[in-house]
């Protein structure tokens, strides 16, 4: 009859030879400090947009036009785009890696999550810096009134 | 020095249990309660505003094509069924924040951990209060853009 032999336990394992960065760690981390943002740059959006005046019903093209006719909403929109867009991205990311245990679904799913969310960064990004309040092709009576009458 | 790592097998005195079993029968992989049913809704929450970002900042850059565009766009945000959409909308990002607030709270907050119960029941009051305060508008809103008051 052998005998067992159990380990002694809480014995340390061995030191990992070098250490990486810890991504995940970061991503958790990502996750509580952009909440934190978001709760004041969504509610402020939302408050804004939505609840305040007449709510949706007085958004149109001259009132986005008067809110990026100062910085303020130029930066507001900038860091809610990149803040919200990563944030769900991320946790889009661990959802995938939650449920899609084949390895060719993970990998298409978890790259069509870095693409999509690079080419919107993007796109979104273009369109707050090159936000032209009066464009030449307007229709009539689509302009803000600061515009210069044609 | 097998004898001392691996402990006896004596029989111990059965300690009665803290923890009260579930009531009902909750499956057998999550443990039911606030615990679970916060996770579920915060993930429910959090994918549904996921993509309705992704189609946000889509309908917003037609802003960049032409005003007229933009405005059409627009405008169908201010229909009855849309407008019940933006309230979905606000219902599910109330909780998704304030739940993440909890979740933030129970991981660095010394105190947080031992009252998720409690600070899962404020976050649900709060949630109430908020949805509370931002229906009724919501609701007049609809009602006024569908009976001929068109934007303000
Ligand atoms: C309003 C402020 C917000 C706060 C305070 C917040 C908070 C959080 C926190 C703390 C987590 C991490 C959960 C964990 O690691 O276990 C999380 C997860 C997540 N959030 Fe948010 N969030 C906010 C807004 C958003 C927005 C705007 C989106 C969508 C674009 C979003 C989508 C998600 C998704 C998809 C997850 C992953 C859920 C899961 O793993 O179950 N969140 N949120």
């Amino acid at each position: 009859m052998t005998t067992e032999t159990i380990p002694a336990p809480r014995s340390s394992y061995a030191p990992p030879k070098k250490r990486r960065v810890n991504w995940e760690k970061w991503g958790w981390l990502y996750m509580r400090i952009s909440g934190l943002f978001l709760v004041v740059l969504i509610f402020g959006h939302l408050f804004v947009n939505l609840a305040s005046g007449a709510g949706v019903r007085e958004i149109d093209f001259a009132f986005i036009a008067g809110k990026y006719a100062t910085p303020f909403w130029i930066v507001w929109d900038t860091l809610l785009l990149w803040f919200a867009l990563i944030h769900g991205a991320n946790g889009m990311r661990t959802i995938v890696n939650d449920y899609a245990h084949r390895v060719v679904l993970r990998r298409v799913l978890l790259t069509a999550i870095l693409v999509s969310t690079v080419v919107l960064l993007v796109l979104g990004t273009l369109v707050i810096y090159t936000f032209d309040p009066c464009p030449a092709n307007a229709a009539a009576g689509t302009l803000p009134t600061f515009c210069p009458v044609k | 020095m097998p004898e001392n790592s691996a402990g006896t097998l004596a029989p111990q005195p059965v300690a009665k249990p803290k923890i009260k079993p579930p009531r009902r029968l909750a499956g057998t992989l999550y443990r039911g309660r606030e615990g679970m049913w916060s996770w579920v809704l915060h993930r429910i929450t959090g994918v549904s505003i996921y993509f309705f970002l992704l189609v946000h900042i889509l309908d917003t850059s037609v802003v960049r094509i032409s005003p007229q565009a933009y405005n059409a766009v627009i405008d169908q945000y201010k229909t009855p069924i849309m407008g019940l959409g933006e309230l979905a909308l606000v219902i599910a990002i109330g909780y998704h924040a304030l739940n993440g607030l909890r979740i933030i709270l129970i991981d660095f907050w010394s105190v947080g951990a031992r009252h998720q119960r409690l600070l899962f029941i404020i976050v649900i009051l709060l949630w109430i209060v908020l949805v509370a305060g931002f229906a009724p508008r919501q609701i007049s809103n609809i009602i006024l853009e569908a009976t001929g008051h068109p934007s303000a």
